[in-house]
């Protein structure tokens, strides 16, 4: 009857055959390919970043400078958006429908299952008007960023500021991530591996719609944000903020370094800006305007303005012209109110003649060190100019002119010491004397220096012979030492002896008697034995520029400074009045004469003047 | 005629004891599938996975009642079970709910009742009972017109509610159908047929046709077993097609391959049915018409696929075939289902561990993707235990429909079987991408109380009928 009884063996066979081929594919799914479970593993864990807090940066003392604010940014997930109430939502954040329509669309066309941001930093106050409302809106949510305050509003330049990295930024450094803040000057860039701390991670379980689910393997993976450090500046914020006041209406740079150490006291660039102008929504705004500032204050003068340093530079020439041996204390050279050679004059003023070495400083003799360099170059120690000239180069060189200081502060430019190239190409081989160079003997010409490369100078000149590197970080908290540069003594070419000397006419340039012929007697305090040189910068395009170095006290120094004003005239007019207000703001923290202080805080040097370009 | 027995110790408690596994298994996976940790008691009735043991807990009922009606019900009623079935299928295209674009739901106070799923029932028993009647044998016309009545006409009814997956499931009975007799050319014919659908949809028409001829040669060869005659007529297709192709190049005609092909063809044909006619040689007309036939079909296959498949059908073959990707669509499901099953690995996530299931990542994790999470929590292990446990559940009721002394509990044995496999094959294929998403449950395990109670009253009335084997004398 039942004569297909067989075909039961086929049924049963094609069954296990099925079953035999799905299990086969199953053992290569989950056996053997490894692909899906890589794919899984990402397909549910998101990592949300937890940023720390910003180191501090405090001033020498402990002042605090730099803090955080708290800021919230109002995040937005697009695919859980349902209807609320714009209205409401407008008034929260005062911000137009237009805004709210505009950005979630913005949002939408990013992605609809990740959170992009709605509103960027909204204050603690609409935060918490908000947060209390958060839950009608549904798909947006609030991340915790913070924001850099500042305790006053001195120091923009040597802080520096911070602000959203960059695409290439994010391509050489896998640390940061688009929407990352950095530090983009000053120290807020240079220490910004200390500041930034280091950025945790939490790993949660999220849903096919992002949604969080909770913590992954109750946060094994998860890694605590670790707080930056904080920063102590070689900053004196007291000395700092009298600078800028000082410099109010006039453009210009003073720095003061303490000369024991190579640390930067005070660092001025006028016109200067306050920092809070640079933070948050208001920044690319600000930044835009400070941008188109004739005056650019954004330009950081002391590290970035190469002026020649004029008549100071004659305490560099005296001191080679000693070192080399082609000058002694008891030199004297006459002066008739000017230097001839051939067809060439070069000016000077009216003084008594002759002057030995100490008085050519005090009275800053042009004629005087146009023989003091002349001498130097046509040393018949060496076979030709040539080779005098790198002999003088390098002694100049010694003192970190041309080159990078190699400060804390990453842009900082190197200045202008030529080379015997620049004259071959201009001259040829044999075709310059030293006469041809001559008026870089009295700091003009070729030369180009940075107020920072003048004060650290000054500071080589107050320690007899050596300079520590200038620098702006006085302490990293927690294990962390400065770089070994900064500890280091750099010594110049110029034996120790011979300061002593120079120092005796930069005293009397300052302290001389009054009618002696000193230069710098604006600079004289009745307490202190301030040390100085006046400089007058020639400026093709307008009035000199006023210059003055000084360290004080003398014999133990303490602040090492140079100021530089712009347009300011003769160094003794400006710049030394301003330096001494300086020093004894430093040194006393008091002003024994007002009148000096109300003479440079009333002026206003050419302020609005269009034609002031420093060299560059 | 009958002896009475005792009906507890004829029941094939092994069978019973793999349904309780099966659907026990079910309803922890459905928890894991839908586990959240607001709701984490297996027997909160506001989750699926409580929902599911109020069904769990009904179907074992229900079974106790299909054991307690007798066994002649069943036989003598099954015409009538049918039809009120054919009444209700219709009924839910009118009055019935619709579900994700599916009109086949009868809403009943909370309840959704889905007829589709007893159709099936009824079906086997009413094919079971035409093809136990004496004298009907599967080898006239007539029997197969009334067979494929009993088998189409629900399914035909179910495709007009949209369920296309339930309607598929109907094509299962041709394994009863071949166990009851059904000619194995019947089949192949079928298996052809589905085969070059397949190959129409991958291939180049030209590379089918010329597969087909080569199809045609060798059954010519095995009808004929004279190697000179297919010596012959394979030499004069090559002469015609040659000649044909020498004349295209040499008279720059510029036709198409398709042409030269089809040319030499028709020539070699009529060259054929006069060579046959002549020499006597059989079976060479029914093959001419049969390549003429797989010829039409090929070049109506793409015409069929655009017209009478919706888009999402098209697209659901089209990505198991791998000649369309679409990662966040058609393919997300299928994708995230293997994700999931892959992520498993050798031994699983454990049980309530598994992530893709558990976020939603894969679709309907807790109804037709379930199998996901046997995969991700438990692993290979996992996978392997129930696929395996299901082909032997398959294998023993084979066994049992096997001793039956009755044809009609034989025949419907043999339709539990069909329906089980068919849906345990495309529902575990479609998880790990073997077989186009074809929305069906797995039977016990997916949640729905529809199905549930369908496959158990299924199940428990062969095994209502097998307990009662030896009462009957066939």
């Amino acid at each position: 009857m039942d004569s297909f009884a067989n075909r039961r063996h086929i049924i049963r066979f094609v069954i296990i055959l099925v079953g035999l081929i799905y299990i086969i594919r199953l053992f290569l799914l989950q056996v053997v390919d490894n692909t899906y479970k890589v794919t899984a593993s990402s397909n549910v864990l998101r990592y949300v970043t937890q940023f720390p807090a910003r180191g501090l940066i405090y001033d020498r003392e402990g002042r605090l400078l730099v803090y955080n604010e708290a800021a919230y940014d109002l995040m937005l997930v697009p695919q859980q958006l349902e209807a609320f109430d714009t209205a409401e939502f407008c008034d929260i954040l005062n911000v137009s429908k237009e805004y709210i329509d505009e950005n979630i669309k913005r949002a939408k066309d990013y992605s609809h299952y990740n959170s992009s941001i709605f509103l960027k930093q909204v204050s603690s106050i609409t935060y918490a008007n908000l947060q209390e409302k958060l839950y009608k809106y549904p798909g947006f949510y609030v991340q915790a960023r913070t924001l850099r305050k500042y305790t006053n509003e001195n120091g923009a330049h040597l802080l520096g500021y911070v602000g959203e990295v960059n695409d290439k930024i994010i391509e050489k450094d896998d640390y940061y991530k688009s929407g990352d803040y950095i530090g983009i000057s000053g120290i807020e860039q240079s220490y910004e591996e200390y500041l930034r701390g280091e950025k945790g991670v939490n790993v949660y379980l999220v849903d096919v719609h992002n949604r969080i689910k909770g913590t992954y393997s109750n946060g094994r993976l998860d890694k605590k944000a670790e707080v930056g450090s904080n920063i102590i500046s070689t900053i004196d914020v007291d000395l700092q903020s009298y600078g800028e006041k000082l410099m109010n209406n006039k453009i210009g740079s003073i720095v003061a370094i303490e000369p024991s150490t190579g640390e930067i006291l005070a660092l001025v660039s006028a016109p200067t800006y306050n920092p809070e102008l640079l933070v948050g929504r208001i920044r690319t705004k600000n930044y835009v305007n400070l941008m188109s500032d004739t005056l650019k204050p954004l330009f950081n003068r002391a590290l970035m303005a190469q002026y020649p340093p004029g008549s100071t530079f004659k305490i560099i020439n005296g001191l080679i012209g000693l070192q080399e041996k082609v000058l002694w204390t008891s030199t004297e050279h006459d002066c008739a109110g000017a230097y001839y050679s051939g067809r060439m004059r070069v000016g000077c003023h009216i003084h008594r003649s002759p002057l030995d070495f100490i008085e050519s400083i005090q009275m800053s003799c042009n004629t005087y060190y146009c023989n003091v360099f002349r001498s130097i170059l046509d040393n018949k120690k060496y076979p030709t100019i040539r080779e005098s000239f790198d002999q003088w180069r390098e002694y100049v060189m010694s003192f970190g002119f041309g080159q990078y200081l190699n400060s804390d502060f990453s842009n900082e430019l190197k200045g202008l010491v030529p080379t015997k190239q620049t004259y071959d190409r201009v001259y040829g081989e044999k075709g310059w004397r030293s006469l041809t160079l001559v008026s870089m003997a009295i700091g003009q010409g070729e030369l180009g220096t940075t107020p920072l490369q003048m004060a650290n100078m000054t500071a080589a000149i107050a320690n007899r012979g050596y300079y520590y590197t200038p620098h702006i970080v006085k302490e990293i908290e927690g294990d962390y030492s400065l770089d070994d540069r900064f500890y280091q003594k750099n010594y110049t070419k110029i034996d120790s002896n011979y300061f002593n000397i120079v120092i005796e006419g930069m005293d009397l340039a300052v302290n001389g008697e009054p009618g002696s012929g000193s230069t710098a007697r604006t600079a004289h305090l009745e307490d202190v034995v301030v040390c100085g040189k006046t400089g007058t910068a020639e400026n093709p395009h307008g009035e000199d520029h006023s210059i003055f170095i000084a360290f004080a006290p003398k014999d133990d120094p303490k602040i090492a400074i140079a100021v530089y004003i712009e347009n300011g005239g003769f160094g003794g007019t400006w710049a030394a009045p301003t330096a001494k207000l300086m020093i004894e703001k430093y040194l006393n923290d008091s002003i024994s004469v007002p009148w000096w202080e109300q003479y440079v805080l009333n002026a206003e040097i050419n302020y609005n003047a269009e034609t002031d370009k420093p060299l560059e | 005629m009958q002896r009475r027995i005792n009906l507890w110790s004829n029941i094939d408690w092994l069978a019973v004891t793999i349904y309780l596994v099966l659907v026990f298994l079910g309803w922890v996976n459905i928890y894991a599938a839908v586990y959240n940790e607001e709701h984490h008691s297996i027997f909160d009735v506001t989750q699926r996975y409580g929902k599911q043991l109020i069904w769990i807990s009904a179907a074992i009922v229900i079974a106790f009642l299909v054991f307690i009606i007798d066994i002649n019900f069943y036989s003598y009623f099954a015409y009538l079970v049918y039809g009120v079935m054919i009444f209700l299928l219709l009924a839910v295209l009118i009055f019935g709910l619709e579900v994700h674009g599916a009109r086949s739901w009868f809403q009943i106070g909370n309840i959704r009742i889905q007829p589709s799923e007893f159709a099936k029932i009824a079906t086997a028993l009413a094919l079971a009972r035409y093809l136990s009647t004496f004298n009907v044998q599967l080898n006239t016309f007539k029997t197969y017109l009334r067979v494929a009545a009993i088998i189409l006409v629900p399914a035909f009814l179910i495709l007009l509610q949209n369920d296309t997956g339930s309607a598929l499931v109907y094509f299962a009975f041709i394994m009863v159908l071949y166990r009851e007799g059904i000619s194995a050319s019947v089949l192949l014919l079928g298996f052809f047929v589905i085969v070059l659908f397949i190959l129409a949809l991958i291939l180049e028409k030209l590379i089918i046709i010329s597969l087909s001829i080569g199809v045609v040669f060798i059954i010519f060869w095995i009808l004929n077993r004279k190697f000179k005659n297919v010596a012959l007529g394979f030499g004069i297709l090559m002469a015609s097609s040659a000649i044909l192709y020498g004349l295209n190049e040499f008279l720059v005609l510029g036709l198409s391959y398709y042409y030269i092909m089809l040319s030499a063809l028709g020539f070699s044909a009529l060259v054929y049915i006069i060579l046959s006619i002549r020499y006597k040689v059989r079976s060479v007309i029914l093959l001419l018409v049969f390549l003429l036939g797989s010829i039409i079909f090929t070049f109506s296959v793409d015409y069929v696929f655009n017209n009478f498949l919706e888009e999402h059908q098209q697209k659901r073959i089209n990505v198991v075939l791998g000649l369309e990707s679409d990662p966040y669509g058609v393919e997300y499901n299928v994708n995230q289902s293997k994700i999931a099953i892959g992520s498993g690995g050798f031994s699983g996530k454990g049980f309530l561990r598994g992530t893709q299931t558990k976020f939603d990542f894969v679709p309907e994790q807790s109804t037709d993707f379930i199998f996901c999470t046997i995969g991700e929590e438990w692993g290979f292990v996992g996978t392997f235990f129930v696929l395996g446990l299901f082909i032997f559940f398959l294998y023993r009721l084979i066994g049992i429909a096997e001793r039956q002394r009755s044809s009609f509990s034989r025949i419907y044995g043999y339709g539990v079987v069909s329906v089980l496999f068919f849906h345990i094959a495309i529902n575990i294929g479609m998880t790990i991408g073997l077989v186009p998403v074809i929305g069906i449950p797995l039977p016990f395990f997916s949640y729905g109380g529809s199905s549930l109670w369908g496959f158990t009253i299924m199940l428990f009335i062969f095994l209502r009928l097998d307990a009662s084997r030896l009462e009957m004398l066939g």
